[in-house]
């Protein structure tokens, strides 16, 4: 009989509710711990508020918000890609914030139109070649990469991250759809293998000789460089010579809003403020590789060598609204 | 939805009492279906909003695909662990040959590895760009290696991270059918070979079916590995109706197609041996005498085993153990300690109620052996088959919705806020686990318990011995080998489990999983390998023991 008493008890015993002070930040966060965690222990060293914190994938965290409604402990929700926190916004999770200090830190097209949002690393999704086997010139933008002249020259990373699914929106938003679905085919129709399922091995089957070019944020090139440093890889800025306002490198955000019901607004706006200011910005985006988004920092060092690059600025929060048509527009040209 | 939503914990907590009560049988296993129930019903009732154009989509673009892909995969896991796992168990159990100490424990390891850190590892290796196809390109300009990217890679892969499962309950059903049964056949004038597949295997049927069962339903709700190889099943279409298009309703639609699908199975399944009988009295006659291998027969068996040892766990965990080394002076801190010491209480003591429970629907179901309740006990375990992400939503909804009735109505009594009572709280954490894991518990228990002859229970009640007490100190005994594989079982699954542990921990709980995730998912694989070296090494615990005390009986 013990056999199954005792641990329901013990169960029981440990039914004990978890502990949050008045003035502790509650964060939901998609990003991962080893990011935001020295951020959190700066910030408790700074001023003395404690940050609690779980970390999870998006999804189930925006499902969890929802589930918990008006009595959240959360105070902060903290996400990777502008379509996740553009799906937080829609499900009415967020609240918006109006503070001068992130409007001024955060450049507009970084940040939810209706400030419920703001991004906080800017993350650019670009492309990287052999530099053995692609020539100077031959490399001009993502629409090219569907020119049969790239055929079975071309590697992927899966359509199922949604990096692609908003690079495909955010081309949605500047060619329309059907002239994007003509583009992807013309990527599908170019790829040398199955899609991979992530950048750094896009990248290393470029590096081996598989396929000449492919598309990768650039955190993910600057880890790979800097545990294989002789790989004959290099970065190219595509989309820089148009003069359209949606001309540039497809940026993303990783960012954060304050949750709709949290019971400490002041703590979780200030913390966001501090995360924008440029003492925590480097902090923030160097851990990872990215840029800062706060334009008044400089990116690290290794980041900054690879170059300046003209950043398309139509507001990220468009990828979100497109993201289930750019997911069906893959889904048909048959790119996996 | 709120009001059931406290069922599990009536049927969990009365048991003890009610089992042995008219209605008990019946109360323990309701309660236990409702505990999955619950969850899947939350899940199920998104599809009461359709989203038709999603859904046209889905079926017209995604579907065909992913079908064909589930179906082959289903199919060919299946086979392979069913050969794999029952040839190394009758190998292990049955015969002698040189290693057979070592690789009777040894087989069980790939169990502690997640499946899908197998699958990265294996990919690592035998990719284009991967080590070996490197190096005969580049030293020996040889090209033509099937691609591990593949319908029959991720089979491959799958089956060596699933079979384990299979060897364990067919181990443990050929252990135990003892001595008697083989010699009978043999003064039959059976040759041993032939006796095999007569006696041995048929009788063993059930728990090779246990195994098989647990594998694939695994297989069905797996997400991570087929991510790896970027293959699409069903779970992977929930996933992306979910949280790449959000239409909780379309990922609904899927995941109750799935369930049905499965319970079909199942069922099948069940009806397809009703009427026959698996008990055996053999105990007494101890342990069957090992077939001695020798020569060539002995290499063979040597071989076998040595090579499914070798690409199931030897070297994938060779390659964990090159990344650890690379990462273990800037990663190992004072954490891991808390790391391992959390996923060790929330194994041990999932674990423990898992096998509970599992005891608990078991004996329902044996003293109302009805196909009613059999449906029940089904219902029961199905949650196994549930992509976790799925089931952790659906178990957390209802949660959080008892949560707020509680704590509005605390508002309004007092007009004091209080933080949430249920929500992170271990005992949920518990109950989740118990939601996904029954099955895992009750397969070796189920088919312990029917191997255990209806007379034994008729002697038992001349002798005065009933209910509980029969159940101590009659059944308990026999339940010995069946029971501690349940443990082992759910115990390395839950140290594996992801979407359980990431929702329902409280702030600070992060296991050696999480580890695991926190790196995986941003593509740190090489940072990955130390903590699931440390699930693997923390899993082992169980393995060890397991083994040292089921071959103790033999």
């Amino acid at each position: 009989m013990k056999v199954w008493k005792s641990p329901l008890i013990v169960a029981l015993l440990l039914l004990s509710g978890q502990s949050v002070q008045a003035d502790d930040v509650v964060v939901y966060s998609a990003r991962n711990e080893q990011l935001i965690k020295p951020l959190f222990d700066a910030y408790t060293k700074e001023t003395g508020v404690q940050v609690k914190f779980v970390t999870d994938k998006e999804g189930p965290l925006m499902a969890r918000l929802k589930a918990e409604g008006k009595n959240t402990p959360a105070d902060l929700f903290m996400t990777v890609d502008a379509g996740n926190l553009w799906q937080a916004a829609q499900e009415q999770l967020l609240k918006p914030v109006n503070s001068k200090l992130l409007d001024a830190n955060i450049p507009s097209h970084l940040r939810d139109p209706g400030n419920e949002w703001f991004g906080l690393s800017v993350r650019a999704r670009t492309l990287v070649y052999n530099s053995n086997r692609v020539k100077a010139g031959e490399l001009t933008t993502y629409e090219d990469l569907a020119n049969p002249k790239w055929k079975g020259r071309l590697c992927l990373r899966t359509a199922k991250k949604v990096y692609n699914q908003s690079l495909v929106g955010m081309m949605m938003t500047e060619h329309g759809e059907e002239k994007t679905e003509q583009i992807v085919k013309g990527w599908v129709a170019n790829l040398a293998t199955d899609p991979f399922p992530d950048d750094t091995k896009a990248m290393e089957a470029v590096a081996a000789g598989l396929c000449d070019v492919t598309v990768v944020n650039t955190y993910y090139f600057g880890r790979l460089m800097e545990k294989k440093p002789n790989l004959p890889l290099a970065i190219f800025w595509p989309n820089q010579n148009l003069k359209t306002k949606a001309a540039g490198v497809h940026v993303n955000v990783s960012g954060a809003g304050v949750t709709r019901h949290t019971r400490n607004e002041a703590g979780a706006v200030k913390l966001l403020e501090w995360l924008s200011s440029e003492k925590a910005q480097n902090l923030y985006a160097d851990v990872n590789l990215e840029y800062p988004a706060n334009p008044k920092v400089k990116a690290d060092a290794t980041v900054t060598a690879w170059g300046n690059f003209k950043p398309n600025l139509i507001n990220v929060a468009q990828a979100g609204a497109l993201q289930a048509k750019a997911v069906m527009l893959m889904d048909r040209v048959g790119y996996k | 939805m709120i009001a059931t939503g406290k069922a599990p914990f009536t049927g969990a907590f009365s048991m003890s009492s009610a089992l042995t009560g008219r209605l008990g049988p019946w109360a323990t296993a309701i309660g236990l279906a409702l505990l999955t129930l619950i969850p899947v019903g939350v899940v199920a009732s998104a599809m009461l909003h359709p989203d038709q154009a999603i859904w046209d989509h889905l079926w017209k673009f995604v579907l065909p695909e992913l079908l064909v892909n589930t179906v082959w995969l289903a199919l060919g896991v299946s086979m392979g662990v069913t050969v794999i796992g029952t040839g190394m168990a009758w190998l292990t159990a049955a015969c002698e040959f040189p290693g057979r100490r070592f690789f009777s424990w040894a087989l069980l390891l790939p169990l502690a590895l997640p499946a899908y850190v197998t699958a990265f590892v294996w990919i690592g290796l035998l990719d284009f760009t991967g080590v070996l196809p490197t190096w005969l390109r580049e030293t020996w300009g040889i090209m033509g290696l099937p691609p591990i990217r593949s319908r029959g890679g991720v089979i491959l892969v799958m089956v060596l991270a699933l079979y384990p499962y299979v060897y364990l309950t067919a181990r443990t059903a050929f252990q135990g059918q003892g001595r008697r049964l083989l010699e009978a056949a043999q003064t039959l004038g059976i040759s041993r070979r032939r006796a095999f597949f007569k006696v041995a295997l048929p009788m063993a049927r059930p728990g090779i079916v246990a195994g098989l069962t647990l594998a694939l339903m695994e297989t069905l709700a797996d997400f991570g590995t087929v991510a790896v190889f970027n293959y699409n099943t069903f779970t992977t279409a929930i996933y992306k109706a979910w949280f790449s298009m959000f239409s909780l309703p379309a990922a609904s639609q899927l995941a109750t197609i799935l369930i049905f699908f499965v319970l079909a199975l199942v069922l099948i399944e069940q009806f397809s041996r009703t009427s026959r009988s698996y008990a055996t009295s053999a105990r007494g006659g101890g342990g069957a005498r090992r077939l001695r291998l020798t020569g060539v027969h002995a290499v063979i068996a040597t071989g076998c085993a040595g090579l499914v040892f070798l690409l199931a766990f030897a070297v994938p965990m060779l390659q964990l153990l090159a990344w650890t080394r690379n990462v273990i002076a800037t990663d190992l801190d004072a954490r891991y300690l808390d790391f391992a010491w959390y996923s060790l209480l929330l194994a041990g003591f999932g674990a423990a109620l898992v096998v509970s429970l599992a005891l608990a629907l078991g004996y329902a179901q044996r003293l109302r052996p009805t196909p009613p309740m059999q449906f029940t006990a089904r219902l029961a375990t199905i949650g196994y088959a549930l992509p976790g992400a799925v089931l952790a939503v659906g178990f957390y909804i209802p949660v959080a919705g008892l949560d707020n009735l509680l704590i509005d109505a605390w508002r309004e009594g007092t007009g004091q806020e209080i933080g949430q009572i249920f929500g992170g709280t271990l005992a949920v954490m518990l109950l989740a686990y118990c939601a996904r894991f029954l099955a895992v518990g009750f397969g070796p228990v189920e088919t312990g318990l029917a191997r255990i002859t209806r007379t034994v229970d008729e002697a038992a009640q001349v002798l005065g011995s009933t209910g509980l007490k029969r159940l101590a100190t009659i059944h308990l005994p026999m339940l010995r080998g069946p029971l501690l594989t349940a443990a082992a079982l759910a115990f390395v699954d839950i140290m594996k489990e992801l979407p359980i542990t990431l929702m329902t921990r409280p702030f600070g709980w992060d296991t050696l999983a999480t580890r695991v995730f926190e790196m995986t998912s941003e593509g740190e694989w090489e940072r990955a390998a130390m903590p699931a070296v440390a699930i693997c090494l923390v899993g082992l615990l169980p393995v060890i023991f397991l083994v040292k005390h089921s071959d103790a009986r033999t």
